[in-house]
């Protein structure tokens, strides 16, 4: 397995307060790796650290073999892209002129607004379905077109590595799935390395070529979703009792929980 | 958008309305220095004035306008380029429509060193130094006590507001330590006013800006456009985020306290000039240079009704600043309201 992005020997911490210690995990190249866990367990700063947001306090993240905090960080940028968990757009900004700011850190003082910065946009949104919507304010826009409009951004980017911070949350179930259909499109046709974090396991289970289980700031487990995702690693995770059955519609592992009945009937 | 391109790949790209607010403003500005420039006790027409500023008139003519008006000119414009600038990028940091240096702390620190050096009873030059110094201190102490891990908006204004608060105290005690006629030049400067300004205060302030604007407008726009999607998208598109915000923070309070040192607080210029530079240029993005040209426009008609609005009276500008922003932001809020944006 290569792999351009991971972190070694990782502690980290908010101020005083530790997060992770002695983490170590790659992303495998050409992969759509989803990280699970329960709430507070580090997977969202895990992905702070995997974006250069968050420094170690020990340890380091490698990208292509260096430190990305030795790295200049519009070197980074045009190589890692983060979708973050919530970002603004200003007021009044077009569907188009966001998707643009995108280019930013392929962009100079003397070249501003290339062809290729065009064409590249215009792929972008084409890509996302948002072409449509090219002249529109964003504040108009629906949740699921408004995070389509996001990625598209990060898409512009150009970025061979893409991070995504929970980009399903407050999305109704139709647009999570779209939106989950869209990266697993661009990991397949663009050849992109996806990296998620997710809160539906099942969603996981579906969309991950490779898995990675956190509890308590350490990974419990990390592999193919058909391999990791069992009734034993469910209830050690997350403390939930279920079964696991086959997805009837894709053959990835579905989790279905112990329901209350069950669990008070006498054996 | 407009994009020009070249044959050897460069690119440059820009918004034709925002150009055409910004060379407006900048014209309007000039239009109304002429006009001020020719009115006073010795009146004169613009192309009187524009004669004698390249050169020609006589002895008397070139004193007036080289020595007397158009130093006051210069200060008006830069002060109000300056406070604009330095409104902006607040603004634009903070990410508050609010967060001007009059509501966040600065402009209370520069009053305060000034009133300092009232209370000691120094002359002009070091009560321009010390403003310069009162509002730079206040701007490292707010940065210091709103520092947990980078410097982020709400906690900024939050503090900046208690800072406010605090200093204004400060002022209001100074004030009854001076001794009597000290305390009313005090309470002139604390106004804001152009009256007597000559080239040893436009001097300084068109340093900085020299300096500064370019600076801002050229080499941190960009990235300051991308910090408005957030701290986050802004890092994973390759700003450097605390860095950056350091800088611009540093060269805002700079801006604002020559300016202050300059002219005394004049009010309301650094709130309201972004605010009509963005309506008017109707973009997204912190529309420096629009908002310096309004600034200059606004402070020299300002500075022409204070001088000219009652025959024989002269008002310190900012009464009048205070006067038009105040109204203009009262205004502004009651359309908002009206169309339900508020």
């Amino acid at each position: 397995m290569t792999s351009r992005l991971g972190g070694t020997a990782l502690t980290l911490a908010y101020d005083r307060r530790t997060i992770s210690e002695d983490l170590t995990v790659a992303v495998p190249d050409r992969s759509f790796t989803v990280i699970i866990g329960p709430n507070a367990c580090g997977k969202s700063t895990l992905l702070r650290a995997l974006s250069r947001m968050l420094r170690p306090s020990a340890g380091a993240v490698l990208l292509d073999g260096r430190d990305i905090h030795d790295l200049p960080a519009r070197k980074v940028a045009r190589t890692l892209g983060l979708l973050p968990q919530s970002s603004i757009a200003p007021d009044g900004i077009g569907v188009a002129e966001l998707v643009a700011r995108g280019r930013y850190p392929h962009q100079g003082l003397l070249r501003q607004w290339s062809r290729e910065d065009e064409r590249i946009v215009d792929e972008s949104m084409a890509a996302t379905g948002v072409a449509d919507l090219a002249d529109r304010p964003v504040d108009e826009l629906s949740g699921g077109q408004r995070q389509r409009v996001w990625i598209a951004m990060a898409l512009a980017q150009q970025t061979p590595l893409l991070l995504l911070d929970e980009p399903t949350t407050y999305l109704d179930i139709a647009h999570q799935i779209e939106i989950l259909d869209l990266c697993a499109r661009l990991h397949e046709e663009q050849g992109r390395t996806l990296v998620a974090v997710l809160h539906d396991l099942n969603h996981a289970a579906r969309y991950a070529t490779h898995l990675i289980a956190m509890r308590d700031g350490r990974v419990v487990a990390a592999g193919d979703p058909r391999e990791v995702v069992t009734a034993d690693l469910v209830a050690d995770v997350f403390g939930l009792p279920c079964r696991v059955i086959d997805d009837p519609e894709t053959g990835t592992p579905l989790v279905v929980p112990a329901a209350r009945r069950r669990a008070t009937e006498p054996a | 958008m407009t994009v020009i391109r070249t044959p050897g790949g460069l690119s440059v790209r820009f918004r034709p309305r925002a150009l055409a607010v910004g060379v407006g403003a900048a014209v309007l500005a000039a239009g109304l220095g002429l006009v001020a420039m020719g009115s006073g006790d010795y009146p004169m027409g613009p192309t009187d004035v524009l004669r004698t500023l390249t050169g020609g008139g006589s002895a008397a003519e070139q004193f007036i306008v080289t020595e007397l008006r158009l130093p006051r000119l210069v200060t008006a414009l830069l002060v109000g380029a300056a406070l604009a600038l330095g409104g902006t990028v607040f603004q634009s940091l903070v990410r508050n429509p609010l967060g001007s240096p009059d509501i966040l702390g600065f402009t209370q620190g520069a009053s305060t060193g000034a009133l300092v050096v009232v209370v000691l009873g120094g002359g002009s030059l070091a009560l321009a130094g010390a403003a310069v110094v009162g509002g730079l201190a206040t701007g490292l102490l707010i940065y210091a006590l709103a520092w947990r891990r980078g410097v982020h908006g709400y906690r900024l204004v939050l503090v900046g507001i208690g800072v406010a608060a605090i200093l204004t105290g400060v002022n209001g005690y100074l004030l009854t330590r001076a001794p009597l006629m000290d305390a009313a030049r005090a309470v002139l400067w604390l106004t804001g006013s152009l009256d007597g300004r000559g080239w040893a205060n436009a001097g300084p302030l068109l340093a900085v800006t020299a300096v500064l604007a370019p600076l801002l407008l050229v080499a941190c726009a960009p990235a300051l456009r991308m910090m408005e999607l957030g701290d986050d998208t802004a890092n994973a598109l390759g700003v450097p985020v605390r860095r950056l915000r350091l800088v611009l923070l540093a060269a805002a309070v700079l801006l604002v306290s020559f300016a202050a040192a300059a002219a005394g607080p004049v009010s309301f210029v650094a709130l309201v000039a972004p605010h009509v530079a963005k309506r008017l240029t109707r973009a997204p993005g912190p529309n420096l240079l629009p908002s310096m040209a309004v600034g200059s426009a606004l402070l020299v008609g300002a500075d022409l009704l204070a001088q000219r609005a009652f025959t024989g009276h002269q008002l310190p500008v900012g009464v009048v600043t205070g006067v038009l922003g105040g109204g203009y932001l009262v205004w502004l809020l009651a359309v908002e309201r009206r169309a339900g944006r508020l």
